[in-house]
C-alpha cells in the first residue's frame, strides 16, 4: 500500500478500502508485492521512495538475508549524517568534561550557586538581594561554558534522539537500527537519573548497538557489566553489610556519613522478571535474594567520574549461594555473578520469554504459540543466537501471513521516521522532532520505569497522541520542520501527502 | 462502522460511549502528584513536638507567634501550616481542607523513581503492573454517558498513573487540542479537517468539536481567584475551565516538581509552596459552589530526613504530609497518628515513620467520594486497614 505509484488511489479509496477490506475473506498469504512492503515495514521503518524496486530487484530472502548481517552493509551516508553528534564518540570522562553538571561545575569554579549553598544559612536574608544573587551566579556560570565551549547535559539527550532519527531515516542498515530501539527498550535504563545522563550514551553505542545480533548472553553480560544498568538499577551501592565494607567506605571517603546500605535488590529482581525469565519465569523472592548476594560488588568504579565496571571484593557476600536450583559455592568472587547470568541466559522461560517478545514485536500483539515455541527451540539450539531467532521468525508463515500484514500499530517514533522516508526527507533530526515524538507518547531515552515502552497498540492510541500525529503530518508535510524537508512526488499537494501519513493505514505496519 | 475493525480499541469503546449528555452532578476527583518528595513536616510542622526544632536548629518552621510573619500558621495547636501556605488556612478554618499526617508508602525505597512508580502504580514494591491506579478505577466503573473528557491528564504524556486500557486524554494546552494547518496560527483548512474526520470517524473528532463547542477558555476565573503564574497555576486554571464547561470530567491529574530540596530548602520551600497554595486557594475559589462535587487529592512519593543535612536541606526519608480539599471533605483537622520524632520512633533510626498508608486514603476518597463499589481491583495485593473518616 505504500508504493509511491498507488498512493494517489490510496488517498481517493481510502475510506472505501477501509470498509471492504474487513467486508471480504482474506487470502492466508499475502501477495509478492505486500510481502515486500512486509519486510520493509516489520525489518526497517518503511519504504523510502526506490526501495521496493531494489527489493524487487534482488528477492526477498537476498534482502532478509543481507539485514541480519549489517555489518556488512556499507552506511556511508548515514555516518556522515550523525558526524557532527560529537558526544558518540567521546569518552566517558570526555564526555562529562565536555557536558557537565551545571551545578557541579559552579561548585568547582566557587561560583555561589544558591542550590548549592553549604555555608551557614542567613534566616534574615532579603531574597530580592538573594534573587540580584542568583541571576549574577548564572550569568557567571553561562559565560564560562560559553568560553570553555561546554554544552548542558540535556544536549546528550538531544544528540541520541537525533542519532536515532538520522539512522532510522538514512541507514541502510534498517533491521539493525530496529533492534536497537527493540533491545533498548528490553534493557531500558532512564536517561533522567542521575548519572544516567551522562553514562547512557555509552550505554546505547558501547552496550546495545554491538550486541543486537550476536548471543543474548553477551548483550546481557554486556548490559550487567554497564555504568547504566548499575546505576539505574541501583545494584552499584549493593554491598553484603559487613565491618570491612563499612572500612573501606569510611576510607575511600572520611565524610561519608550515609547509612551502610546492605543488599539491594533492585537489580536482582529486574535481571529475572524484566531482562531473562519473565515475571511468571519461575522464581521466588529467596532467588532475587540470592540473586543479589551473588551480584554484591559488582558496582562502578567512580561514579562521579563517569567511571566503567568494577568488581569490589570488599562488598561481595561470599558465602554460598543457591540459585534456581543451582548451587554456586562460597568465595567465588565476580564468578558468582557471571555463574548468574550463565545460569539464567540457559534457563528455558528465558527462551521463551525472549521469543514471546521478539514475535510481538516483529508479527503480533498476540505472539502465535506455535511460532513462539519454534523461536524459542532456535534459543536452546544455538545457544541464544539472535539472528538465528530473527531467521526463524523471517521464514515463517506466521510472519508472512495476511492476518498479521499491516496490523501492527508504529511507535510513534516509527510513525515518524517511516513519514520522513516515505516522502523522500532529509533530516537533521532537530529538538522539534524530538518534542513531537514527546507528545506522542513517546519520550525517547525518558520511560521511567524498567519495563520499557509496552509493544502494545492501545498503548500507544489515545486522542491526545492521534492530534499529535495529524498535527506532525501536517507540520511536516508543509515544510514546517527547521532541518527537514521531504518531497511531495507523486502528491497532487501537500494536503494530500498530510492526508497520506495521517490516515488510519499509515500508523501501522 | 466498519472501519473501526482497522481502528485501535479505545476507539471503538469511546465511540460506543458517545451520545448521552454527562451528569453535571458527577462526583470529581483531581490528583496533584509532587514530585520529588516534599519535606511533609516543613508543609506541615510539627512545631508541639518538642524534637522537632532539636532536629532541625536552622530550617525548622517557627512555631506560631503574634509577632513574626514567618511562623507556623497554627492548624490545632500542635501542628501549623507552613506561613507561604497562608492562603490555605481560610479554607482549613471553613472545614473544606484536611491534612493526613505520617502518611505514604510502606516500601522502604529511597528511590524517586521507584518510590513514584509505586505510588502511581498504586502498588508499593510491586513492578509488574503496567497500569496506574486512576485508570484501574475507571476500569472498575465503567459509564455509559463517560465522553472523552471523562479521565484527563495535563500533561503531553499520559502519566503513570493514568495509563491503562481505560480511555483517558492528555493534553498540556486546551488550546493544543486540535489538528492544526500548515500555518500553527491558523486551524487546519476546513478540506483537510473534514478529510481527517471522514478518515478516522472516530470520538477523537467529537471531542475537538465538543472542546471547540464548549469553549472552556471562555470562563475566567471567579470571586476574585487569582491562578499563580506558572505551569502548575495555569494547568489547575484549564482543569477549573473544563469543569465549569460541562465536558464530563471526572478525574483530573496534574504535577508539580521542584520538591528534592536537598540544599538551603527554606528558600526553595518558601517560592514552591507559595506557588502551590496560591494555586489550590484559587482553584478552590474560583469554582465556588462547584466544589461540592470535587475533592483535591495530594500526594508525594516519599518524606525527607528528620534531620538537617550539612547543607541546609534534607536528604530522602519515609512518610510525609498529604492534602485532601474540596467540597465533601471533613476538613478542618489533620487526620492521621502521630508517631513522634524522637530518635526511638524514627523509622530506621532517621525518618518520619508511616502511621497511615497512601492507599487507606486514596481507597476511602474512592470508595466514599467517586462511589467506587470496590478498590480491590484498584489497589492489587492490599488490605484495606484504617478508615480515617475524610469524606
Amino acid at each position: 500500500m505504500r508504493d509511491k505509484t498507488i498512493r494517489p488511489i490510496v488517498l481517493v479509496l481510502l475510506p472505501l478500502l477501509l470498509v471492504t477490506a474487513t467486508a471480504s475473506p482474506a487470502p492466508a498469504r499475502i501477495s509478492e508485492d505486500q510481502k515486500i512492503t512486509h519486510v520493509l515495514n516489520r525489518l526497517g521503518f518503511g519504504a523510502r521512495p526506490g526501495d521496493v524496486e531494489r527489493v524487487q530487484k534482488i528477492g526477498i530472502e537476498a534482502y532478509i538475508e543481507e539485514q541480519l548481517r549489517p555489518e556488512r552493509i556499507s552506511d556511508s551516508r548515514a555516518e556522515d549524517k550523525v558526524g557532527d553528534l560529537n558526544s558518540l564518540t567521546m569518552s566517558r570522562s570526555k564526555l562529562l568534561e565536555q557536558f557537565p553538571d551545571p551545578q557541579q561545575l559552579a561548585r568547582r569554579l566557587g561560583i555561589r550557586n544558591p542550590n548549592q549553598n553549604t555555608g551557614a544559612i542567613d534566616p534574615n536574608a532579603d531574597p530580592a538581594v538573594e534573587q540580584q544573587k542568583q541571576v549574577k551566579a548564572r550569568a557567571q556560570l553561562q559565560q564560562y561554558m560559553m568560553e570553555n565551549k561546554l554544552q548542558r547535559p540535556p544536549q546528550l539527550l538531544q544528540q541520541l534522539i537525533s542519532n536515532r532519527v538520522i539512522r532510522g531515516v538514512y541507514s541502510e542498515r534498517q533491521l539493525q537500527e530496529v533492534m536497537t530501539d527493540f533491545w533498548f527498550n528490553h534493557f531500558n535504563v532512564f536517561w533522567d537519573k542521575g548519572a544516567d545522563r551522562w553514562l547512557t550514551t555509552d550505554y546505547e553505542i558501547n552496550v546495545i548497538r554491538p550486541h543486537t545480533m550476536g548471543k543474548f548472553k553477551d548483550l546481557l553480560l554486556a548490559t550487567a557489566q554497564s555504568p547504566a544498568m548499575l546505576f539505574y538499577l541501583d545494584n552499584h551501592l549493593s554491598s553484603t553489610p559487613s565491618p570491612a565494607v563499612e572500612q573501606f567506605r569510611k576510607r575511600a571517603n572520611p565524610n561519608n556519613k550515609q547509612r551502610m546500605p546492605g543488599i539491594n535488590e533492585n537489580y536482582a529482581r529486574e535481571l529475572m522478571e524484566l531482562h531473562t525469565l519473565g515475571v511468571d519465569g519461575g522464581y521466588t523472592q529467596k532467588d532475587v535474594t540470592e540473586v543479589a548476594r551473588a551480584l554484591t560488588g559488582w558496582t562502578i568504579d567512580q561514579p562521579r567520574m563517569n567511571g566503567s565496571f568494577v568488581f569490589r571484593p570488599q562488598m561481595h557476600d561470599r558465602g554460598e549461594k543457591t540459585v534456581l536450583g543451582h548451587r554456586i559455592p562460597p568465595n567465588g568472587g565476580i564468578q558468582d555473578g557471571l555463574r548468574v547470568i550463565e545460569i539464567l541466559a540457559d534457563h528455558p522461560s528465558t527462551a521463551r520469554f525472549i521469543s514471546t517478545k521478539l514475535v510481538r514485536r516483529f508479527v503480533s500483539d498476540n505472539p502465535p504459540p506455535a511460532l513462539v515455541d519454534k523461536v524459542a527451540a532456535t534459543y536452546k539450539r544455538t545457544d541464544g543466537d539472535i539472528r538465528e531467532m530473527l531467521r526463524t521468525i523471517f521464514y515463517s508463515d506466521e510472519f508472512m501471513s495476511s492476518e498479521n500484514y499491516g496490523q501492527k500499530m508504529k511507535s510513534p517514533f516509527e510513525y515518524v521516521v517511516s513519514s520522513i522516508r516515505a516522502l523522500g526527507g532529509d533530516t537533521g533530526g532537530n529538538q522539534q522532532i524530538g518534542r513531537m515524538i514527546g507528545q506522542m507518547g513517546q519520550p525517547l531515552y525518558q520511560y521511567q520505569a524498567p519495563t520499557g515502552f509496552p509493544d502494545r497498540t492501545d498503548f500507544w492510541m489515545s486522542d491526545g497522541a492521534l492530534i499529535a500525529r495529524l498535527n506532525f503530518a501536517v507540520t511536516l508535510t508543509s515544510g514546517r520542520i527547521s532541518d527537514t524537508r521531504i518531497s511531495l512526488n507523486g502528491f497532487k499537494d501537500a494536503q494530500a501527502a498530510a492526508l497520506f501519513l495521517g490516515s488510519p493505514d499509515f500508523q501501522k505496519r | 462502522m466498519a472501519s473501526f475493525a482497522a481502528a485501535p480499541s479505545f476507539l471503538v469503546r469511546a465511540a460506543m460511549a458517545q451520545g448521552t449528555a454527562p451528569s453535571i452532578d458527577r462526583p470529581i476527583l483531581i490528583a496533584i502528584f509532587q514530585r520529588g518528595a516534599a519535606d511533609g513536616i516543613s508543609v506541615v510542622p510539627p512545631f508541639g513536638d518538642r524534637n522537632y526544632a532539636r532536629a532541625r536548629p536552622q530550617i525548622a518552621v517557627q512555631a506560631p507567634s503574634r509577632e513574626g510573619a514567618e511562623t507556623a500558621i497554627d492548624l490545632d495547636g500542635f501542628f501549623g501550616l507552613h506561613p507561604s501556605l497562608s492562603p490555605l488556612k481560610s479554607i482549613y478554618d471553613e472545614g473544606h481542607f484536611a491534612v493526613v499526617h505520617a502518611v505514604g508508602s510502606p516500601d522502604n525505597t529511597r528511590s524517586h523513581f521507584d518510590a513514584q512508580d509505586y505510588m502511581e502504580a498504586g502498588a508499593p514494591g510491586n513492578k509488574s503492573l503496567a497500569d496506574g491506579w486512576l485508570n484501574r478505577y475507571l476500569q472498575g466503573t465503567p459509564k455509559t454517558d463517560s465522553t472523552a473528557f471523562r479521565a484527563i491528564a495535563l500533561d503531553s504524556k499520559m502519566p503513570r498513573t493514568l495509563m491503562g486500557s481505560a480511555p483517558a486524554l492528555a493534553l498540556s494546552k486546551i488550546q493544543d487540542f486540535d489538528v492544526r494547518g500548515g500555518n500553527p496560527r491558523q486551524g487546519a483548512s476546513s478540506d483537510l479537517y473534514s478529510a481527517f474526520e471522514a478518515m478516522w470517524r472516530n470520538s477523537t473528532f467529537d471531542a475537538i468539536k465538543m472542546l471547540k463547542s464548549a469553549n472552556p477558555q471562555r470562563f475566567q476565573p471567579e470571586n476574585g481567584a487569582r491562578y499563580p503564574n506558572g505551569q502548575f497555576g495555569q494547568s489547575l486554571l484549564q482543569v477549573s475551565q473544563l469543569i465549569k464547561a460541562e465536558v464530563g470530567l471526572e478525574v483530573g491529574f496534574l504535577d508539580i516538581g521542584g520538591w528534592d530540596t536537598h540544599a538551603n530548602q527554606q528558600g526553595q520551600l518558601n517560592q514552591r509552596l507559595r506557588e502551590y497554595g496560591e494555586g489550590l486557594s484559587a482553584f478552590y475559589h474560583d469554582l465556588g459552589d462547584r466544589m461540592r462535587n470535587v475533592v483535591v487529592l495530594t500526594m508525594t512519593e516519599f518524606g525527607r530526613t528528620i534531620k538537617q543535612n550539612g547543607s541546609g536541606g534534607t536528604d530522602h526519608g519515609h512518610a510525609s504530609a498529604l492534602f485532601v480539599m474540596g467540597g465533601p471533605v471533613k476538613g478542618g483537622k489533620v487526620y492521621g497518628k502521630w508517631p513522634g520524632l524522637a530518635p526511638e520512633q524514627l523509622f530506621e533510626g532517621r525518618d518520619l515513620a508511616l502511621t497511615t498508608d497512601f492507599r487507606d486514603v486514596f481507597s476511602e476518597v474512592l470508595k466514599k467520594h467517586m462511589r467506587a463499589a470496590d478498590t480491590a481491583r484498584v489497589f492489587p495485593g492490599w488490605q484495606p486497614g484504617q478508615t480515617l473518616g475524610i469524606i
